[in-house]
């Protein structure tokens, strides 16, 4: 001891070290020599893998064949999805008064009126896309001036707009959005709206008169060709109906229309007579009626459109959409084996009493919780992320072959997801091997590290719950930490049920950041107890 | 102790008492003549009967036991009473709650303590040494696993029915002032209106087979914490995994098949003809599930041994 008292910090350091690497190589021993926690992690993963390759597997998509031919299925059924310049999923349908602009330039409008009709929750019986619709104009129906790229289905593009329920907008390339004057369009109070091109820069701003204007936002397109299209456009996305039951809310959705009277159009350049409608992304993708058009009397165009331009995402994208995680779903199965295996990494020791001999051998306590830790984290992670790869690759084709559509996202976003599942399970082991050293008693900490991970899941996904209290679990409890598999995030600017399996409140790195919180709390508990306590 | 010291650990047949033994002169039993049914069941009464008696100061003096069914009641009542507060019918607002199903919200935590219940009373001896004692002195062990059995869900059924009591109570008196009143359609919540008596006494079974179904996965498994995660699993995977489920088919399939889903619409008592399983029939589901665990826990239990 006294040795050891008038040793320099860092030949301590280096001792630290050095004992910590024998702690570490002690419990590797002890982990990887008990058959029934390798047989555990194994099963745990095959369980994640049946449980996600079953869920890819039973999509059972049907979609009608052409007139007189059978029904379809599998891959026959695929949309033809646009992808927008982000790479994501997009909605590009609208009707568009259009004609080229070349170089710089501006286009401006008033518009005078936004109206609409929209699903009334009524089923509709063949009568045509227009049957069942009711009166009324949805929040985000949307009219206004656009500049795209070209015509081609997901084109970068910028618009200036007013909505049905939202005020005016500025929005570019399907998922930014920002706001500009509040209400909605009238005769006695037309809003005025305005786009400058200036080179790879598209500006958007909005006036109430006309004479004053105030800038919104600026979009950077780079590589934005000489000749683009510019003109009118009208959208308007699905509608849906809630019904709240006494076992949830179900979602029904339906089309919409959206009519709106434009004056005071002015685009430098254009010719008069030169404006084309098209009705872009007309298609059984979109989610719209698919009808559109435009009257013209003098200097006021009437145009109706229906659909949207907006990230397709499940829910509101109009298709059965599904997302990577949905494979993912059989990480509870697995955190539920290794949250057994990681309490009983620590709880067999008090059972067997060889926890006195763990102790005797490597006698600074805090270093056997972190070799634990690191121990059984490193392995639940390497397991969990070779599932996890497997399943995102190989489920994802599934659902494909059955004719699902897998909404798309970057490299960073899947990493992210397939690393995080991984890491997710292995911060759930540690979690559960802090309750382990705290409880010591294997069942009380199995159950506990279960009902903090899985139960408070299954109440949060499974629509046991009033909405309210499924989010508050969502957010406050470890398990907020699923939030690391969600793929796409909730845009505010489309109107899409977004709750959970799907969407969780929290951010994905905020949940995640919550169940890594509970798992050092746990960890902190079990080292102040495992020093203070006789083993 | 050693084997021989234990007496016939593996007997070749489990169903002899050891007073058979002691009339039969060991070696000479089958020889022996058959005793009349009347007497066989007056002995296996009689063998239940201590059982259950040994069982019994067992249970009551392991220190876990009050703790646990104590926990269990509180977790109950707590979490049904804070799901009752965060719950509110907002005037105009059409609101669909089933105020019974709301309040017994917390047998979700508390089947969890019951769970450890059952598997401790089983595990527990596995992981002291203590069955060869217990397999020793009573060598009939479907009797004793019998004996476990329905202590463990006397006991399980006794803090389920104070738990969903208490729920109930902590609904009817919360419930009112946040808007579920008898003008809305939400008479107080009272065990004279029978859907909320079939709800209530339904989650005091439902306690009654999940510690059944507890004890049965743990006389198969006899690992405690191995035994837990099977349980929790099986209860919780088939509500995931339909919540994910695209297909509404497989979906109802699912719900239908859990022991927890299945079980717990035993508590629906609004809008019965939405749920994928009528509430006795769910119940039976989780009975099934409880049944053919302790059929593999009993099959193990007198094949292996201790």
């Amino acid at each position: 001891m006294t040795a050891q008292a008038t040793r320099s910090p860092a030949g301590q350091r280096r001792a630290g070290t050095a004992s910590l690497l024998r702690a570490l190589r002690a419990e590797w021993v002890k982990f990887r020599s008990v058959r029934g926690w390798a047989a555990g992690m194994v099963v745990a993963m095959l369980v994640m893998l049946a449980v996600g390759l079953f869920a890819a597997g039973n999509a059972n998509i049907a979609c009608p064949g052409a007139p007189g031919q059978p029904v379809r299925t599998g891959p026959a059924c695929l949309p033809r999805i646009p992808i927008g310049p982000g790479g994501e999923a997009v909605t590009d349908s609208f009707y568009f008064v259009h004609q080229p602009l070349t170089g710089n330039g501006s286009i401006t409008v008033a518009v005078t009126s936004l109206t609409g009709r929209h699903f009334g929750g009524a089923a509709q019986a063949g009568q045509g896309p227009l049957a069942g619709l009711v009166p009324g104009a949805v929040g985000w129906a949307k009219a206004g001036i656009l500049i795209s790229q070209s015509a081609k289905q997901g084109a970068a593009y910028a618009a200036m707009m007013a909505t049905g329920g939202h005020g005016a907008r500025f929005q570019y390339d399907y998922v930014n959005d920002v706001p500009g004057r509040p209400g909605r369009p009238s005769p006695a109070a037309p809003l005025w709206l305005r786009l400058v091109r200036s080179g790879d820069t598209i500006t958007g701003y909005d006036s109430a008169g006309g004479s004053h204007w105030a800038r919104v936002g600026t979009a950077t397109m780079p590589g934005l060709p000489q000749t683009v299209q510019a003109g009118l456009f009208v959208t308007s996305p699905l509608s849906t109906v809630t019904t709240a039951s006494f076992g949830g809310s179900s979602g029904q959705s339906g089309p919409s229309q959206a009519t709106a009277v434009f004056s005071h159009l002015a685009m430098p350049g254009a010719s008069p007579g030169g404006w084309v409608g098209t009705n872009a992304g007309a298609g059984p993708a979109s989610p719209g009626t698919g009808v559109g058009g435009f009257r013209r009397s003098g200097g006021t165009f009437t145009v109706t459109g229906s659909g949207d331009i907006a990230p397709a995402v499940p829910g509101a994208a109009g298709f059965p959409a599904a997302t990577i995680e949905d494979h993912l779903v059989g990480a509870f199965a697995a955190l539920i084996a290794v949250a057994v295996i990681g309490a009983m990494f620590i709880t067999a020791e008090y059972r067997r009493g060889l926890i006195r001999t763990t102790l005797a051998a490597s006698p600074r306590r805090g270093q056997v919780l972190a070799a634990k830790a690191i121990v059984v984290g490193s392995a639940t992670f390497v397991l969990g992320l070779a599932a996890s790869v497997i399943l995102v690759v190989v489920g994802t084709r599934i659902s494909r072959d059955q004719g699902e559509y897998v909404l798309p996202v970057s490299w960073l976003t899947q990493a992210r997801v397939v690393a995080g599942t991984a890491a997710l399970l292995a911060v759930g082991a540690v979690f559960a091997l802090g309750v382990g050293a705290m409880l010591r008693r294997g069942a009380a900490a199995v159950a506990t590290s279960i009902v903090g991970l899985v139960l408070t899941y299954v109440l949060g996904v499974a629509a046991v719950l009033p909405a309210p209290a499924a989010e508050w679990l969502l957010r406050v409890t470890p398990a907020a930490g699923f939030a690391i598999q969600q793929s796409i995030p909730a845009y505010p600017q489309v109107a899409g049920g977004y709750g959970p399996p799907v969407y969780f409140p929290l951010s994905p790195w905020a949940g995640f950041a919550v169940l890594c919180a509970w798992a050092a709390a746990a960890l902190v508990g079990a080292y102040v107890l495992l020093r203070r306590r006789d083993a | 102790m050693s084997r021989a010291g234990a007496g016939r650990l593996r007997p070749r047949e489990p169903d002899m008492t050891g007073q058979d033994l002691l009339r039969a002169g060991g070696a000479a039993s089958r020889a022996a003549p058959p005793a009349g049914l009347s007497a066989r069941l007056r002995a296996g009464a009689s063998a239940l009967q201590d059982a259950l008696r040994a069982e019994w100061s067992k249970l009551l003096t392991s220190p876990g036991t009050f703790w646990l069914l104590a926990g269990a009641v509180a977790v109950t009542v707590a979490t049904g009473a804070a799901a009752a507060a965060a719950t509110r019918c907002q005037p105009g607002a059409p609101c669909q709650v089933d105020t019974a199903r709301l309040s017994l919200t917390g047998v979700y935590l508390g089947q969890a303590a019951i769970a450890i219940l059952g598997v401790l009373v089983v595990s527990g001896e596995y992981s002291t040494g203590m069955v060869s004692v217990t397999l020793a002195a009573m060598p009939r062990r479907l009797i004793v696993l019998t004996a476990k059995a329905i202590l463990a869900t006397g006991l399980a059924m006794a803090a389920g029915a104070v738990a969903c009591g208490g729920s109930l109570l902590a609904g009817a008196l919360i419930l009112p002032g946040h808007g579920f009143t008898a003008a809305r359609g939400f008479p107080s919540l009272s065990l004279a209106d029978g859907p909320v008596l079939r709800a209530t006494a339904g989650s005091v079974l439902y306690l009654g087979l999940i510690a059944l179904l507890a004890l049965g996965t743990a006389a198969a498994l006899r690992d405690a914490a191995a035994s837990m995660g099977t349980v929790l699993g099986l209860l919780y995977l088939f509500p995931i995994v339909a919540a994910f489920a695209s297909d509404r088919e497989w979906k109802r399939h699912l719900e239908q098949a859990g022991p927890m889903t299945a079980g717990l619409d035993i508590q629906a008592t609004r809008d019965l003809h939405s749920l994928p399983i009528g509430p006795w029939a769910g119940l039976g589901v989780l009975a099934a599930w409880a049944a053919a665990a302790l059929l593999a826990g009993g099959l193990l239990l007198r094949s292996r041994d201790a």
